[in-house]
Protein backbone atom coordinates (compact mmCIF):
# COMPACT_ATOMS: atom_id res chain seq x y z
CA UNK A 1 0.00 0.00 0.00
CA UNK A 2 1.10 3.48 -1.18
CA UNK A 3 -0.45 5.39 1.40
CA UNK A 4 0.84 6.13 5.23
CA UNK A 5 -0.97 7.32 8.43
CA UNK A 6 1.21 9.77 10.93
CA UNK A 7 0.00 10.26 14.70
CA UNK A 8 2.67 12.35 15.85
CA UNK A 9 4.18 14.78 13.03
CA UNK A 10 3.35 18.39 13.02
CA UNK A 11 4.94 21.12 10.76
CA UNK A 12 5.94 24.15 13.18
CA UNK A 13 7.00 26.90 11.22
CA UNK A 14 8.14 27.77 7.48
CA UNK A 15 10.16 30.79 6.15
CA UNK A 16 9.61 31.75 2.54
CA UNK A 17 10.97 33.89 -0.18
CA UNK A 18 10.00 35.55 -3.58
CA UNK A 19 11.21 37.11 -6.35
CA UNK A 20 10.00 40.43 -7.64
CA UNK A 21 6.76 39.06 -9.65
CA UNK A 22 5.54 36.85 -7.21
CA UNK A 23 5.85 39.72 -4.28
CA UNK A 24 3.07 41.69 -6.55
CA UNK A 25 0.94 38.61 -6.97
CA UNK A 26 -1.93 37.70 -4.97
CA UNK A 27 0.35 36.76 -1.89
CA UNK A 28 -0.19 37.68 1.98
CA UNK A 29 2.19 37.36 4.58
CA UNK A 30 5.61 37.28 2.44
CA UNK A 31 9.07 36.51 4.88
CA UNK A 32 11.18 37.92 2.47
CA UNK A 33 11.05 39.44 -1.12
CA UNK A 34 14.17 39.77 -3.64
CA UNK A 35 14.59 42.85 -5.40
CA UNK A 36 16.39 41.05 -8.34
CA UNK A 37 16.38 37.26 -9.96
CA UNK A 38 20.59 37.47 -8.82
CA UNK A 39 19.92 38.29 -5.11
CA UNK A 40 23.80 39.29 -4.54
CA UNK A 41 25.44 36.58 -6.32
CA UNK A 42 26.99 36.56 -10.05
CA UNK A 43 24.66 33.85 -11.48
CA UNK A 44 21.23 32.83 -11.06
CA UNK A 45 22.30 29.36 -10.35
CA UNK A 46 24.37 30.61 -7.32
CA UNK A 47 21.47 33.16 -6.34
CA UNK A 48 18.89 30.53 -6.45
CA UNK A 49 21.08 28.18 -3.52
CA UNK A 50 21.42 31.36 -1.79
CA UNK A 51 17.78 31.78 -1.43
CA UNK A 52 17.84 28.57 -0.05
CA UNK A 53 20.27 28.73 2.25
CA UNK A 54 18.81 31.95 3.31
CA UNK A 55 15.42 30.52 4.10
CA UNK A 56 16.83 27.91 6.25
CA UNK A 57 19.10 29.72 8.15
CA UNK A 58 16.31 32.45 8.66
CA UNK A 59 13.83 29.74 9.95
CA UNK A 60 16.37 28.48 12.50
CA UNK A 61 17.10 32.11 13.92
CA UNK A 62 13.43 32.62 14.17
CA UNK A 63 12.90 29.45 16.21
CA UNK A 64 15.99 29.77 18.24
CA UNK A 65 17.55 26.30 17.24
CA UNK A 66 21.05 25.79 16.52
CA UNK A 67 22.13 23.49 13.65
CA UNK A 68 22.91 20.27 16.18
CA UNK A 69 18.95 20.76 17.17
CA UNK A 70 18.55 19.44 13.85
CA UNK A 71 19.01 16.12 12.90
CA UNK A 72 18.45 16.45 8.39
CA UNK A 73 17.21 18.12 5.59
CA UNK A 74 15.08 16.58 3.43
CA UNK A 75 15.09 18.66 0.09
CA UNK A 76 15.61 19.09 -4.01
CA UNK A 77 15.08 21.70 -6.50
CA UNK A 78 14.86 21.54 -10.31
CA UNK A 79 18.46 21.86 -11.33
CA UNK A 80 20.72 18.86 -12.86
CA UNK A 81 21.88 16.71 -9.82
CA UNK A 82 19.95 19.14 -7.78
CA UNK A 83 22.91 21.13 -7.86
CA UNK A 84 21.08 24.21 -5.82
CA UNK A 85 20.28 22.28 -2.90
CA UNK A 86 23.70 20.23 -2.53
CA UNK A 87 25.20 23.89 -3.04
CA UNK A 88 22.72 25.84 -0.07
CA UNK A 89 24.16 22.52 2.31
CA UNK A 90 27.80 23.67 2.12
CA UNK A 91 28.07 25.80 5.22
CA UNK A 92 24.82 24.15 6.88
CA UNK A 93 26.30 20.80 9.58
CA UNK A 94 23.32 18.72 9.04
CA UNK A 95 22.75 15.49 6.92
CA UNK A 96 21.43 16.24 3.94
CA UNK A 97 19.23 13.21 1.88
CA UNK A 98 18.39 14.81 -1.44
CA UNK A 99 15.60 13.73 -3.41
CA UNK A 100 13.82 14.98 -6.81
CA UNK A 101 10.35 14.48 -7.84
CA UNK A 102 10.69 18.03 -10.37
CA UNK A 103 7.67 19.82 -9.02
CA UNK A 104 6.35 17.43 -6.86
CA UNK A 105 9.47 17.86 -3.99
CA UNK A 106 7.91 19.30 -1.42
CA UNK A 107 5.35 16.48 -0.66
CA UNK A 108 7.96 14.37 -1.31
CA UNK A 109 9.63 15.62 1.29
CA UNK A 110 7.59 15.83 3.65
CA UNK A 111 6.78 12.51 3.66
CA UNK A 112 10.09 11.47 4.00
CA UNK A 113 10.57 13.94 6.78
CA UNK A 114 7.54 12.56 8.33
CA UNK A 115 8.37 8.99 8.15
CA UNK A 116 11.75 9.65 10.36
CA UNK A 117 9.86 11.47 12.59
CA UNK A 118 6.95 8.92 12.96
CA UNK A 119 9.29 6.21 13.21
CA UNK A 120 11.46 8.20 16.19
CA UNK A 121 14.45 8.06 14.22
CA UNK A 122 15.26 11.56 14.31
CA UNK A 123 13.30 14.19 16.51
CA UNK A 124 13.73 17.53 14.04
CA UNK A 125 13.77 17.76 10.20
CA UNK A 126 14.01 21.03 7.54
CA UNK A 127 12.40 20.51 4.48
CA UNK A 128 13.86 22.44 1.56
CA UNK A 129 12.99 23.00 -1.67
CA UNK A 130 12.87 26.45 -4.56
CA UNK A 131 12.51 26.95 -8.06
CA UNK A 132 13.73 30.01 -9.90
CA UNK A 133 12.69 31.08 -13.30
CA UNK A 134 15.58 32.00 -15.15
CA UNK A 135 17.88 28.91 -14.14
CA UNK A 136 14.84 26.61 -15.29
CA UNK A 137 14.72 28.83 -18.26
CA UNK A 138 18.14 28.22 -19.15
CA UNK A 139 17.85 24.31 -17.78
CA UNK A 140 14.54 23.36 -19.87
CA UNK A 141 14.08 25.79 -22.41
CA UNK A 142 15.83 28.84 -24.49
CA UNK A 143 17.84 31.22 -23.46
CA UNK A 144 16.69 33.59 -21.01
CA UNK A 145 17.35 36.72 -23.54
CA UNK A 146 15.53 35.22 -26.18
CA UNK A 147 12.14 35.24 -25.38
CA UNK A 148 10.55 32.72 -27.20
CA UNK A 149 7.01 32.44 -28.55
CA UNK A 150 4.89 29.96 -26.20
CA UNK A 151 1.67 28.49 -26.38
CA UNK A 152 -1.18 29.54 -24.11
CA UNK A 153 -0.73 26.57 -22.25
CA UNK A 154 2.96 26.81 -21.12
CA UNK A 155 3.65 27.81 -17.47
CA UNK A 156 5.72 30.40 -15.83
CA UNK A 157 8.30 28.40 -13.51
CA UNK A 158 7.81 30.84 -9.93
CA UNK A 159 10.97 32.14 -8.01
CA UNK A 160 10.70 31.50 -4.42
CA UNK A 161 12.21 29.17 -1.48
CA UNK A 162 10.79 27.49 0.97
CA UNK A 163 11.86 25.75 4.35
CA UNK A 164 9.64 23.85 6.62
CA UNK A 165 10.01 23.22 10.26
CA UNK A 166 9.36 19.54 11.09
CA UNK A 167 8.88 17.29 14.73
CA UNK A 168 6.95 15.67 16.78
CA UNK A 169 6.22 18.69 19.24
CA UNK A 170 2.35 19.80 18.50
CA UNK A 171 2.69 22.62 15.93
CA UNK A 172 0.61 24.62 13.85
CA UNK A 173 -0.15 21.95 11.19
CA UNK A 174 -0.36 18.20 11.34
CA UNK A 175 0.95 15.89 8.98
CA UNK A 176 -1.98 13.49 9.22
CA UNK A 177 -1.64 11.04 6.07
CA UNK A 178 0.29 10.71 2.48
CA UNK A 179 -0.04 8.78 -0.45
CA UNK A 180 3.06 8.24 -2.20
CA UNK A 181 2.32 8.34 -6.20
CA UNK A 182 2.90 5.73 -9.39
CA UNK A 183 4.93 7.03 -12.75
CA UNK A 184 1.71 8.10 -15.24
CA UNK A 185 2.03 8.75 -18.50
CA UNK A 186 -0.92 9.14 -21.23
CA UNK A 187 0.75 10.11 -24.44
CA UNK A 188 1.59 13.85 -24.28
CA UNK A 189 4.85 14.83 -25.66
CA UNK A 190 4.33 18.68 -25.29
CA UNK A 191 6.85 19.93 -22.82
CA UNK A 192 4.80 23.42 -23.37
CA UNK A 193 1.57 21.31 -22.31
CA UNK A 194 3.09 20.27 -18.39
CA UNK A 195 -0.83 20.62 -16.91
CA UNK A 196 -1.65 18.24 -19.17
CA UNK A 197 1.25 15.65 -18.99
CA UNK A 198 0.37 15.80 -14.94
CA UNK A 199 -2.95 15.77 -14.26
CA UNK A 200 -3.39 12.04 -15.10
CA UNK A 201 -0.85 11.33 -12.47
CA UNK A 202 -2.65 13.86 -9.91
CA UNK A 203 -5.82 12.36 -10.62
CA UNK A 204 -4.21 8.79 -9.78
CA UNK A 205 -2.91 9.73 -6.36
CA UNK A 206 -6.20 11.26 -5.21
CA UNK A 207 -7.81 8.09 -5.83
CA UNK A 208 -5.24 6.06 -4.46
CA UNK A 209 -5.27 8.25 -1.52
CA UNK A 210 -9.11 8.28 -0.80
CA UNK A 211 -9.30 4.52 -1.95
CA UNK A 212 -6.49 3.70 0.75
CA UNK A 213 -7.88 5.24 3.66
CA UNK A 214 -11.63 4.47 2.44
CA UNK A 215 -12.81 8.35 2.83
CA UNK A 216 -15.43 10.48 0.41
CA UNK A 217 -14.40 13.34 -1.27
CA UNK A 218 -15.84 15.99 0.90
CA UNK A 219 -13.50 14.48 3.71
CA UNK A 220 -11.57 17.21 2.60
CA UNK A 221 -12.15 21.41 3.27
CA UNK A 222 -9.84 21.84 0.49
CA UNK A 223 -8.00 19.79 -2.54
CA UNK A 224 -4.78 21.68 -3.58
CA UNK A 225 -3.12 20.15 -6.24
CA UNK A 226 0.54 21.76 -7.24
CA UNK A 227 1.23 23.31 -10.78
CA UNK A 228 -1.41 22.20 -12.94
CA UNK A 229 -2.00 25.54 -14.39
CA UNK A 230 -5.24 27.10 -15.22
CA UNK A 231 -5.69 24.65 -18.22
CA UNK A 232 -4.28 21.80 -16.80
CA UNK A 233 -6.92 21.98 -13.55
CA UNK A 234 -9.59 22.01 -16.27
CA UNK A 235 -8.30 18.58 -17.59
CA UNK A 236 -7.53 17.64 -13.99
CA UNK A 237 -11.16 17.82 -12.92
CA UNK A 238 -12.80 16.51 -16.26
CA UNK A 239 -10.50 13.50 -16.60
CA UNK A 240 -11.51 13.10 -12.07
CA UNK A 241 -14.74 12.85 -13.42
CA UNK A 242 -14.78 10.82 -16.66
CA UNK A 243 -12.05 7.86 -15.29
CA UNK A 244 -12.45 7.84 -11.65
CA UNK A 245 -16.33 9.74 -11.46
CA UNK A 246 -15.29 11.91 -8.85
CA UNK A 247 -16.85 15.05 -8.47
CA UNK A 248 -13.93 17.47 -7.32
CA UNK A 249 -15.73 20.42 -5.93
CA UNK A 250 -13.51 22.00 -3.25
CA UNK A 251 -10.59 22.14 -5.27
CA UNK A 252 -8.13 25.22 -5.84
CA UNK A 253 -4.57 25.00 -8.25
CA UNK A 254 -1.72 26.34 -6.72
CA UNK A 255 -0.12 27.63 -10.37
CA UNK A 256 -3.32 28.67 -11.16
CA UNK A 257 -3.65 30.41 -7.82
CA UNK A 258 0.11 32.17 -7.46
CA UNK A 259 -0.10 35.03 -10.25
CA UNK A 260 -2.58 37.77 -11.28
CA UNK A 261 -3.69 36.98 -14.75
CA UNK A 262 -1.45 37.88 -17.72
CA UNK A 263 0.26 37.43 -21.02
CA UNK A 264 3.80 36.92 -19.81
CA UNK A 265 2.20 33.61 -17.13
CA UNK A 266 -0.01 31.76 -19.59
CA UNK A 267 -1.90 29.47 -18.43
CA UNK A 268 0.35 30.19 -14.52
CA UNK A 269 2.83 29.36 -12.11
CA UNK A 270 4.64 26.25 -11.44
CA UNK A 271 7.95 25.26 -9.87
CA UNK A 272 8.62 23.24 -6.93
CA UNK A 273 8.43 26.55 -4.62
CA UNK A 274 5.11 26.85 -6.42
CA UNK A 275 2.76 24.79 -4.15
CA UNK A 276 4.28 25.60 -0.28
CA UNK A 277 4.43 29.12 -1.87
CA UNK A 278 0.29 28.79 -2.42
CA UNK A 279 -0.43 26.88 0.63
CA UNK A 280 1.57 28.79 2.95
CA UNK A 281 1.23 32.59 1.95
CA UNK A 282 -2.45 32.24 0.34
CA UNK A 283 -4.23 29.19 1.72
CA UNK A 284 -3.56 29.20 5.60
CA UNK A 285 -3.84 33.04 6.13
CA UNK A 286 -7.51 32.91 4.89
CA UNK A 287 -7.97 30.45 7.54
CA UNK A 288 -10.92 29.05 6.23
CA UNK A 289 -10.08 25.21 5.56
CA UNK A 290 -9.26 23.24 8.30
CA UNK A 291 -8.84 19.68 6.22
CA UNK A 292 -6.23 20.09 3.32
CA UNK A 293 -5.56 17.61 0.78
CA UNK A 294 -2.12 18.89 -1.22
CA UNK A 295 -1.03 17.35 -4.42
CA UNK A 296 2.40 18.04 -5.80
CA UNK A 297 2.52 17.57 -9.18
CA UNK A 298 5.72 16.54 -11.28
CA UNK A 299 6.64 16.39 -14.85
CA UNK A 300 9.57 13.80 -15.17
CA UNK A 301 11.45 14.80 -18.15
CA UNK A 302 14.65 15.95 -19.27
CA UNK A 303 15.23 18.02 -22.38
CA UNK A 304 17.23 14.84 -24.02
CA UNK A 305 14.13 12.20 -23.67
CA UNK A 306 11.91 15.34 -24.98
CA UNK A 307 13.90 15.84 -27.94
CA UNK A 308 13.73 12.06 -28.62
CA UNK A 309 10.23 12.24 -28.97
CA UNK A 310 9.40 10.35 -25.91
CA UNK A 311 6.26 10.83 -24.08
CA UNK A 312 6.72 12.35 -20.80
CA UNK A 313 5.80 10.78 -17.61
CA UNK A 314 4.75 12.37 -14.10
CA UNK A 315 4.28 11.94 -10.77
CA UNK A 316 2.03 13.11 -7.68
CA UNK A 317 2.44 12.99 -3.95
CA UNK A 318 -0.34 13.36 -1.67
CA UNK A 319 -0.15 15.06 1.98
CA UNK A 320 -3.26 15.13 3.63
CA UNK A 321 -2.53 18.47 6.38
CA UNK A 322 -4.64 19.43 9.54
CA UNK A 323 -4.71 23.05 10.65
CA UNK A 324 -4.62 22.80 14.26
CA UNK B 1 -9.80 6.20 -20.56
CA UNK B 2 -6.77 5.67 -22.43
CA UNK B 3 -4.38 7.29 -24.14
CA UNK B 4 -6.07 8.05 -27.20
CA UNK B 5 -8.98 9.48 -25.32
CA UNK B 6 -7.13 11.06 -23.22
CA UNK B 7 -5.41 13.28 -26.23
CA UNK B 8 -8.89 14.33 -27.22
CA UNK B 9 -9.71 15.65 -23.96
CA UNK B 10 -7.14 17.83 -23.68
CA UNK B 11 -7.07 18.94 -27.30
CA UNK B 12 -10.62 20.03 -26.27
CA UNK B 13 -9.95 21.70 -23.12
CA UNK B 14 -6.69 23.38 -24.27
CA UNK B 15 -7.01 26.96 -26.21
CA UNK B 16 -6.44 27.28 -29.32
CA UNK B 17 -3.42 29.47 -30.89
CA UNK B 18 -4.39 32.37 -32.61
CA UNK B 19 -2.56 31.44 -35.56
CA UNK B 20 -4.11 34.16 -38.40
CA UNK B 21 -3.53 36.73 -36.07
CA UNK B 22 -0.10 35.99 -35.05
CA UNK B 23 0.89 35.60 -39.35
CA UNK B 24 -1.27 38.97 -39.76
CA UNK B 25 0.98 40.65 -36.66
CA UNK B 26 4.12 38.77 -38.20
CA UNK B 27 3.73 39.66 -41.28
CA UNK B 28 3.14 43.36 -40.56
CA UNK B 29 5.88 43.01 -38.00
CA UNK B 30 8.29 41.43 -40.56
CA UNK B 31 7.09 43.34 -43.89
CA UNK B 32 7.59 46.94 -41.27
CA UNK B 33 11.47 45.54 -40.97
CA UNK B 34 11.86 45.25 -44.65
CA UNK B 35 10.14 48.96 -45.19
CA UNK B 36 12.73 50.20 -42.98
CA UNK B 37 15.54 48.06 -44.57
CA UNK B 38 15.07 49.32 -48.20
CA UNK B 39 14.67 52.66 -47.05
CA UNK B 40 18.21 52.78 -45.26
CA UNK B 41 19.37 51.16 -48.37
CA UNK B 42 17.96 54.17 -50.50
CA UNK B 43 19.42 56.63 -48.29
CA UNK B 44 22.46 54.78 -48.35
CA UNK B 45 22.82 54.75 -52.09
CA UNK B 46 21.42 58.65 -52.48
CA UNK B 47 23.24 59.93 -50.05
CA UNK B 48 26.58 58.29 -49.23
CA UNK B 49 26.88 57.19 -52.95
CA UNK B 50 27.42 53.46 -52.18
CA UNK B 51 26.52 51.07 -54.77
CA UNK B 52 23.15 48.87 -54.17
CA UNK B 53 25.23 45.60 -52.91
CA UNK B 54 27.36 48.17 -50.92
CA UNK B 55 23.99 49.47 -49.19
CA UNK B 56 22.33 45.72 -48.53
CA UNK B 57 26.07 44.75 -46.88
CA UNK B 58 25.70 48.38 -44.43
CA UNK B 59 22.10 47.68 -44.15
CA UNK B 60 23.03 43.66 -42.88
CA UNK B 61 25.38 45.73 -40.64
CA UNK B 62 23.11 48.13 -39.53
CA UNK B 63 20.25 45.65 -38.10
CA UNK B 64 22.60 43.40 -36.47
CA UNK B 65 24.07 46.20 -34.85
CA UNK B 66 20.80 47.36 -33.68
CA UNK B 67 19.45 43.68 -32.64
CA UNK B 68 22.47 42.77 -30.22
CA UNK B 69 22.22 45.87 -28.60
CA UNK B 70 18.33 45.85 -27.89
CA UNK B 71 18.99 42.14 -27.02
CA UNK B 72 21.90 43.10 -24.90
CA UNK B 73 19.67 45.65 -22.45
CA UNK B 74 17.12 43.56 -22.38
CA UNK B 75 14.43 44.77 -24.80
CA UNK B 76 14.86 42.52 -27.73
CA UNK B 77 13.21 39.20 -26.12
CA UNK B 78 9.51 41.54 -25.11
CA UNK B 79 9.52 42.59 -28.70
CA UNK B 80 10.19 38.60 -29.84
CA UNK B 81 7.02 37.53 -27.41
CA UNK B 82 4.89 40.35 -28.63
CA UNK B 83 5.71 40.21 -32.64
CA UNK B 84 6.90 36.55 -32.52
CA UNK B 85 8.09 35.58 -36.03
CA UNK B 86 7.86 39.17 -37.70
CA UNK B 87 11.11 39.23 -35.81
CA UNK B 88 13.02 36.14 -35.77
CA UNK B 89 12.48 35.50 -39.26
CA UNK B 90 14.60 38.39 -40.41
CA UNK B 91 18.26 38.95 -39.67
CA UNK B 92 17.25 40.77 -36.59
CA UNK B 93 16.12 37.32 -35.33
CA UNK B 94 19.43 35.26 -36.18
CA UNK B 95 21.49 38.04 -34.65
CA UNK B 96 19.06 38.10 -31.93
CA UNK B 97 19.78 34.13 -31.33
CA UNK B 98 23.39 34.25 -31.23
CA UNK B 99 23.40 37.47 -29.22
CA UNK B 100 20.70 35.54 -26.20
CA UNK B 101 22.97 32.65 -26.45
CA UNK B 102 25.80 34.23 -25.85
CA UNK B 103 25.05 36.46 -23.12
CA UNK B 104 23.48 33.25 -21.12
CA UNK B 105 26.28 31.33 -21.29
CA UNK B 106 29.51 34.21 -20.77
CA UNK B 107 29.33 33.14 -17.24
CA UNK B 108 29.85 29.59 -17.95
CA UNK B 109 33.61 30.25 -19.63
CA UNK B 110 35.08 31.61 -22.95
CA UNK B 111 35.69 27.77 -24.55
CA UNK B 112 33.08 25.41 -22.30
CA UNK B 113 30.06 28.14 -22.30
CA UNK B 114 30.38 31.33 -25.10
CA UNK B 115 32.49 29.25 -27.91
CA UNK B 116 30.44 25.94 -27.36
CA UNK B 117 26.76 27.05 -27.09
CA UNK B 118 26.63 30.72 -29.19
CA UNK B 119 25.46 29.07 -32.13
CA UNK B 120 22.82 26.91 -29.98
CA UNK B 121 19.78 28.27 -32.19
CA UNK B 122 21.52 29.62 -35.43
CA UNK B 123 23.83 26.67 -35.96
CA UNK B 124 20.51 24.93 -37.49
CA UNK B 125 19.89 27.86 -39.75
CA UNK B 126 23.62 27.60 -40.45
CA UNK B 127 24.01 24.36 -41.34
CA UNK B 128 20.46 23.83 -43.32
CA UNK B 129 21.19 27.40 -44.99
CA UNK B 130 24.47 26.06 -46.52
CA UNK B 131 23.14 22.34 -47.17
CA UNK B 132 19.88 24.03 -49.39
CA UNK B 133 22.22 27.13 -51.04
CA UNK B 134 24.69 23.70 -52.28
CA UNK B 135 21.44 21.85 -53.97
CA UNK B 136 19.84 25.04 -55.60
CA UNK B 137 23.18 26.03 -56.93
CA UNK B 138 22.83 21.91 -58.42
CA UNK B 139 19.35 22.80 -59.38
CA UNK B 140 20.46 25.88 -61.11
CA UNK B 141 23.61 24.53 -63.01
CA UNK B 142 21.33 21.69 -64.26
CA UNK B 143 19.07 23.94 -65.87
CA UNK B 144 21.18 26.72 -66.85
CA UNK B 145 24.52 25.17 -67.00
Amino acid sequence: MASLKFNNVYLNDWFTITGPLESNSRLKKLDLVMDDYYYGEKTFEKAEAKMQSVVMQRLLERNKLKYENVDIIVGGDLLDQITATNYACINMPISLLGIYSACATFPESLIVSSMFIENKDIKRALSITSSHNLTAERQFRYPIEYGSPKPHTSTFTGTASISTLMSKETGKIKIESATIGKVTEMGIKDANNLGAVMAPAAARTLYEHLTDLKRDINYYDLILTGDLGCIGSNIFKEYVLRKYNLKVKKYLDAGCELYVKSEEVYSGGSGPACLPLVLFNKILPLGKYKKILIIGTGALHSKTFVNQKNPIPAIAHAVSLEVM
Amino acid sequence: MNKDEYQKLVKSLSPKEPKLRNAGVAFLVGGSVGFIGEVIVNILMESFGLSRVDSCAWLAFILILFATFMTAIGKFDNWVAKCKCGLIIPTTGFAHSVQSAALDYKKDGLVTGIGANIFKLAGSVILYGIVSAFFLILIKVALYG
